[in-house]
């Protein structure tokens, strides 16, 4: 249980920021976090590996020296007898088991991998977004109704969070079958509580400020409030959030293939997938899984640093 | 009758616990029982330590937090029993003004935009031309430059935020304004500047206040009466000059002794009140007199046990104390080790009261904008 509070309260943490930060004048807040960012080591090493993987998935397809399908060298391999190709000149990464080139599939599954990394996360955004949403509408201005309401959904909310992440993930995944949407899914309702919390949290700080106070004593109507004062200054957490949480998307995506819980072979190479099949042959061919792997983990690591290094430049405590 | 009438309000904040189901496990009594009137066109000053329940009054009177009980009567009308709809609609008449300027406005608002939308709530002005030309007006009369308009809070000095502050209430062109620690936040400079400016806009409008604040220099300047708060409620009320000349509960004068003297010799001999110990919690108030645990002329006999009733005395003034008239002909002295030279001062006096140099907004340091008020040093 010990894991889970920490995940809670680094979830609250993150949505007191705002409250503290709004307060002290929105505009030229983000310019100063901007400006550490741009400081920040972490955030630049983010930033490029982000750049660079996003760079590789929209135009791996096109320079991609084969394609990621074509069983071109299907002569070369044979899995049953332990014969792998390994890099050469004509095949960078060498071949898969199916004799395909491993360079290519690479190439082309960034874009797949990114695809399931950012359906994933919006999934989780869009959901958990609107459950906090209301759940913060109603604590912050539903009287004391929407406090119950709001502490509801908030246990319920609590207990997924109780849950770890990949036992939910793999539960639903169970249930709807093998294929890349299932992961994609489940992958998303893991995040749903993250960011309903965190959404709501972030409100209720702002609900709870000076200025929505002014604006209740001036006579704007509740709707009103969180529409235009409440709700576009809880955001900054989570625009970070989603950051930190496409890399855990990336990576829970991943694990579910890896579990043999997505599409076994799918026309679009997934480095999920990939992964999942090659450790069959890891014996043999152990590069065939290092490559996806250390793709997936450095791509993980750059979501991973930029996100902390905005939450980082947010946090006022942090700033020096 | 007054225009603004408090009656018996109470609002005592439920203390909430549970893992699963949240259990009332008791109340803060925030505000316990405070009775006033405020005339048409005057200034009533609320004064009182920190934590009295100064603010949540205040907000009480809004209705921006739950009525326990009692009534606020605005010119005949019991706001408690509205409904949400028609409070929202009383508003227009009722103002506040904050404490932090800075946090009391929308960091994502231009002025313009701040300053309709309370106008656009209340259906203030057919379209925008007609409010922009409000509003410039109303900018004027707070001393705002008109190029304000397009510009954010955080491009503001404190007391021109203030200002702000003071044109979003105006604009709806109230008859009541709610001023907690108006000035609080400010640059000592600047307090005087703002203070001056309500002063001048009650004047001209004829608008009516409910000042709070916790230093009795910044209320004295400009109320009319002048009500005392201590754990909840009112323990004396008096015309201002009255209060200052003849403070008559003991917590009053523990105030006012804090509060230094221009001239030297009087500044050396003046009678000093420390009080002991510290402020009781308004979760777990004190029986009786609530003022007992610490007042210097306690008796043995009701202090602690009865409530005393705030007592007119004559004169509008009233007083909470069973022995108001024997400490002030002296039948009754103060315990010896309460009263002290001034050498021997070190102790702090009333939180309340910080001598004048140190200023009101020193003493408000634990306020969210002292430290900016401070950075613009
Ligand atoms: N929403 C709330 N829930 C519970 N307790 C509260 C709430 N608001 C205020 N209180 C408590 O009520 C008491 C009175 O608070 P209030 O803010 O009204 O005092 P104040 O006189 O304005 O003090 P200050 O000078 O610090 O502004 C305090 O003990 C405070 O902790
Ligand atoms: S009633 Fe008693 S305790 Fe209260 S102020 Fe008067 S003398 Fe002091
Ligand atoms: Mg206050």
């Amino acid at each position: 249980m010990a894991s889970t509070t920490t995940r809670a309260d680094k979830i609250d943490r993150l949505a007191e920021l705002t409250a503290q930060q709004e307060a002290h004048g929105g505009a030229s807040l983000w310019r100063e976090a901007f400006r550490r960012l741009r400081a920040s080591k972490m955030a630049v090493i983010g930033a490029v590996i982000i750049a660079v993987f996003v760079v590789l998935a929209v135009i791996g397809p096109w320079i991609a020296p084969y394609g990621p399908t074509e069983q071109a060298w299907r002569g070369e391999v044979f899995p049953n007898q332990g014969r792998f190709v390994g890099p050469r000149g004509e095949n960078w990464f060498g071949l898969d088991h199916l004799g395909r080139d491993e360079f290519s599939r690479m190439l082309v599954g960034a874009r797949q991998t990114l695809l399931v990394g950012v359906v994933s996360m919006l999934i989780g955004l869009v959901v958990g977004a609107l459950v906090g949403a209301l759940s913060g509408a109603a604590a912050t201005l539903g009287g004391a109704s929407g406090k119950r309401l709001d502490s509801f959904v908030m246990r319920v909310t609590d207990m997924l969070l109780a849950l770890p992440s990949l036992l939910l993930a793999v539960s639903i995944a169970a249930v709807m079958g093998q294929s890349l949407t299932t992961v994609m899914i489940a992958v998303g309702v893991v995040q749903v509580p993250v960011f309903a919390r965190l959404l709501r949290g972030s409100m209720l700080a702002q609900g709870g400020s000076d200025y929505v106070l002014a604006a209740r004593a001036l006579g704007v109507r509740r709707r009103r409030i969180v529409l235009t004062q409440i709700l576009p200054n809880s955001l900054s957490p989570v625009i970070v959030q989603a950051t930190l949480s496409l890399a855990t998307a990336i990576i829970e995506a991943a694990a579910l293939s890896y579990l043999g819980l997505g599409n076994p072979d799918p026309a679009v190479p997934e480095w999920g997938v990939m992964l999942s099949q090659a450790q069959r042959f890891f014996d043999n061919a152990p590069m065939m899984s290092v490559y996806p792997a250390v793709g997936i983990i450095i791509t993980a690591l750059g979501f991973t640093l930029l996100g902390e290094a905005m939450r980082e430049a947010l946090d006022p405590k942090l700033r020096g | 009758m007054s225009l603004l009438e408090l009656d018996g309000v109470k609002v005592h904040f439920p203390v909430r616990k549970g893992v699963l189901f949240d259990r009332t496990v008791g109340h803060v009594y925030a505000v316990d029982g405070v009775s006033l009137k405020v005339e048409a066109g005057r200034t009533y000053g609320l004064v009182g330590e920190s934590g009295c329940g100064k603010t949540t009054l205040g907000r009480a009177v809004l209705r921006l937090v739950d009525i326990t009980e009692g009534e606020v009567v605005l010119d005949g009308t019991n706001l408690a029993k509205l409904s949400g709809e028609e409070m929202r609609r009383v508003r227009r008449r009722l103002q506040m003004v904050f404490q932090d300027p800075l946090g009391s406005l929308n960091p994502r608002q231009n002025i313009e935009s701040i300053l309709a939308e309370g106008m656009a709530a209340h259906g203030i002005g057919a379209d925008s031309e007609e409010r922009r030309a409000k509003i410039k007006e109303v900018l004027a009369r707070v001393g705002l430059p008109a190029n304000a308009l397009s510009r954010y809070p955080h491009e503001f000095s404190g007391g021109q935020r203030q200002r702000i502050g003071i044109a979003r209430a105006l604009v709806l062109e109230p008859d009541v304004i709610i001023c907690d620690e108006p000035v609080s936040a400010l640059d000592v400079s600047i307090q005087a500047q703002v203070i001056n400016l309500l002063e001048e806009l009650q004047e001209s409008l004829g608008l009516t206040y409910l000042v709070i604040a916790h230093d009795l220099a910044v209320v004295r300047h400009i109320s009319d009466v002048i009500g005392v708060m201590y754990l909840g409620s009112l323990v004396e009320e008096a015309p201002s000059d009255t209060l200052y000349a003849e403070p008559r509960h003991p917590y009053t004068r523990a105030l006012m002794s804090a509060v230094p003297v221009p001239d030297p010799d009087v500044e050396d001999n003046r009678e000093r009140i420390l009080l002991q110990g510290d402020l009781p919690s308004p979760a777990n108030p004190p029986t009786g007199c609530r003022f007992h645990t610490r007042c210097p002329w306690k008796q043995e006999t009701r202090c602690a046990t009865e409530r005393p009733e705030l007592r007119d005395i004559g004169g509008g003034h009233r007083v909470a104390c069973h022995y108001a008239a024997e400490i002030a002909d002296g039948t009754i002295g103060p315990r010896q080790s309460a009263t002290a030279p001034r050498a021997a001062g070190e102790q702090r006096p009333v939180d309340a009261a910080v001598p004048a140099e140190a200023g009101v907004g020193a003493a408000a340091g634990a306020g969210p904008g002292a430290e900016e008020a401070v950075g613009k040093e």
